[in-house]
């Protein structure tokens, strides 16, 4: 979902470019570590789960920059590696970035492992689409995994204008069968099934187009090629295993983004077309955020937040509950010397209250440590719905990063 | 920012003190007022564009200090009708380290502002009301880093009288733009060259909230004074925000390009 008003802001560096000025040529090491210890507050539902309380975790994510040419070029590697103690599909590693990027005039061209973020909305990333989702760090679906890609890129007075060609699909990651937050069945992660004859070596292409105009930010998007949200179909493995093997079909989708930003408002619209599961659906996510600054005269800034999300896929497509629910939530911005923030939200299914709630706190010891806590709860879950496997999942995370 | 408040409103020497000579008898406190934001905003025209690196040291009335290091760089506008673009990128504290702060200010409108997060490399467009919160925690306001143009307030000459080795123009301004912090400003501006020798700030209910010291002034490409060091006390929670600056860059042919809300993405 969201995170606090700086974001988790996971990347330490020494020095930055952005034009032909103050630009530092050379290496530059950077980047984190973490211990993220989880508790689960019920015992697991499944008798698969043999764990309870604490889960310990651990993740470490170093950054490596060089730049040359008076920083018209710069290579970046961020691999990233997570340890869980309790499901072994978390614990892993991957490559976030691993690119060449080259700054010439309006152009600027990224080749190798990227990611990259469109949109607008809090509750849910519509639009954004380019990277796969690694669903075993948070199923808030905002962690991602890196995306090989060719990115072309023109700003101009009138628009920027991107083109992406994507080889090498990823899929989406999924939490162990004895693990915590999986769902009723397991999931069968090694035998992916696609709709396309090539399967991930299929090459997917990617348009993006984004304006700044007076109030206005506009976006528009293009997607064709293999879908990153796969379908969870029942099939036995062997016998007496029924699992659920992820299919991922060829989709077509047009995007578009929208805020409008006025005084203390952002209103925020992002909506979707989408073709190539099931019948052609439309789906929107839309509404505001508010700010109130310095609050009774001290530093901190309370903003509000409210979205309304709704989508027309049928049953033909992968699943979401994200089908006709309500966010509300509240951002609390202290300003304070340790840069504390909380924040506080909750998406809730209009039909049948269906509820994730989630409170985020952060804040900063010394320069280098940051103690974040997050708590993610179930409520009203349905026996039979999409949640249901996550009806005892509720958890604590706690914390405690290291910058280097 | 055009002026940029006290990072760039710094000023030519060549113009005599004369500017008042003719009409300061029967000039009114308002035009005299005017007048002096006039001349100092014009002696900084044609500073073309500006980058500086920069220590902030934010200090709590109990002891405690943290420090942020970041870099600025500013365009002025080609169009007068318009104000200065200017991005902030964090060093450090390194957990924030690549954040981007963009704004385009206008005089005709709000500003607009971006921010730009590197770990999920998302840019967002920030409400501009903002002005009158706390920048990153320290005790500068976003209105006092941000856009002044001389539009933007009216303007009161209230005396003139020694500051430091100076004799200055102590002059009272309002904001005139929305949601600001303050109901007035007293600044002493020096009356050689135009240089802030310090600004009081009053809080809405009219009490003195802070004063801002600016010190070690340097001049460049002989017409252009900077200050070095900006003091900002708050005289009603006793905390301190010092900003510490490394040599400025002029004119290095910054691009409009470069503070395009397309651009943060390349911090990193």
């Amino acid at each position: 979902m969201l995170r606090g008003s700086a974001g988790r802001a996971y990347y330490g560096a020494v020095f930055v470019l952005i034009a032909r000025q103050s630009m530092a040529e050379g290496l530059e090491w950077a980047g984190y570590g973490a211990f993220e210890p989880r508790t689960f507050f019920e015992s697991a539902q499944y008798e698969q789960h043999p764990h309870r309380g604490v889960s310990p975790s651990a993740v470490v994510a170093p950054e490596l920059r060089y730049e040359w040419a008076e920083g018209s070029d710069r290579i970046t590697v961020i691999p990233f590696y997570r340890y869980d103690a309790n499901d072994e599909n978390r614990t892993h590693w991957d490559l976030r970035e691993a690119n060449w990027q080259h700054f010439n005039g309006p152009w600027t061209w990224l080749v190798g492992v990227g990611k990259v973020f469109w949109g607008v909305a809090e509750s849910r990333h519509l639009v954004d689409i380019v990277n796969q989702t690694d669903l075993v760090e948070d199923i808030d679906l905002e962690e991602k995994l890196g995306q090989p890609m060719i990115h072309l890129e023109h700003w101009s007075e009138i628009g920027t204008l991107g083109v992406f060609l994507l080889p090498g699909f990823r899929e989406r990651t999924f939490p162990a069968n004895d693990a915590r937050l999986r769902g009723p069945l397991p999931i069968a992660n090694h035998d992916a099934v696609y709709d396309s004859g090539v399967g991930d070596k299929r090459v997917d292409f990617a348009l993006r187009w984004t304006r700044a105009v007076d109030s206005w930010d506009i976006g528009l998007s293009g997607f064709y090629g293999n879908g990153r949200e796969p379908r969870l179909v029942p099939q036995l493995i062997a016998p007496g295993s029924l699992f659920l093997v992820p299919h991922y079909d060829v989709i077509s989708q047009l995007g578009l983004d929208v805020q409008y930003t006025q005084e203390a408002w952002l209103w925020k619209l992002e909506m979707i077309g989408r073709s190539g599961q099931g019948e052609e659906f439309g789906a929107f996510v839309g509404g505001f955020e508010y700010t109130f600054y310095s609050v009774q005269n001290t530093n901190t800034d309370i903003g509000v937040l409210a979205e309304y999300l709704y989508d027309a896929r049928d049953d033909a497509a992968p699943p979401t509950t994200l089908d006709d629910d309500v966010f509300v939530g509240a951002r609390f911005t202290l300003n304070d010397l340790d840069d504390t923030n909380i924040l506080v939200g909750a998406n809730i299914d209009v039909n049948n209250r269906e509820a994730i709630s989630i409170v985020e706190a952060q804040r900063r010891f010394g320069e280098r440590w940051t103690l974040s806590a997050e708590l993610r709860l179930f409520s009203n879950v349905s026996e039979s719905g999409l949640l249901a496997g996550f009806r005892k999942d509720g958890y604590l995370s706690l914390d405690a990063a290291w910058y280097f | 920012m055009k002026n940029g408040k006290y990072l760039c409103a710094l000023f030519l020497a060549w113009v005599p003190v004369s500017v008042f000579a003719q009409s300061d008898e029967s000039m009114t406190p308002e035009a005299k007022g005017l007048v002096i934001a006039q001349e100092a905003s014009r002696r900084n025209e044609g500073y073309g564009d500006t980058a500086v690196d920069l220590t902030m040291e934010l200090s709590s009335a109990d002891g405690r200090s943290r420090e942020r290091i970041l870099s600025w760089q500013i365009r002025e506008s080609n169009d007068p009708q318009d104000g200065d673009k200017s991005l902030t990128v964090f060093h450090e504290p390194r957990d924030i380290a690549g954040t981007g702060f963009l704004s385009h200010t206008h005089i005709s409108r709000e500003d607009d502002q971006w921010l730009y997060l590197p770990s999920l490399k998302r840019v967002k467009r920030i409400a501009s009301a903002n002005i009158s919160s706390a920048f990153v925690g320290s005790e500068f306001a976003y209105e006092d880093l941000l856009s002044d143009e001389v539009e933007k307030f009216s303007y009161r000459w209230l005396k003139d009288e020694p500051c430091g080795e100076w004799v200055c123009f102590v002059v009272e301004r309002i904001p005139e733009y929305e949601n600001s912090g303050y109901s007035r400003e007293i600044v002493w501006i020096d009356q050689t060259d135009y240089r802030i020798y310090k600004t009081e700030f009053y809080d809405l209910k009219g009490a003195l909230k802070k004063v801002l010291y600016v010190e070690n002034y340097q001049k460049y490409l002989d017409k252009f004074w900077r200050a070095h060091v900006l003091r900002m006390e708050n005289v009603q929670t006793g905390k301190t925000t010092t900003l510490t600056f490394k040599p400025y860059v002029f004119q290095s042919g910054l691009t409009e390009q470069a503070f395009s809300p397309a651009a943060l993405r390349r911090i990193r």
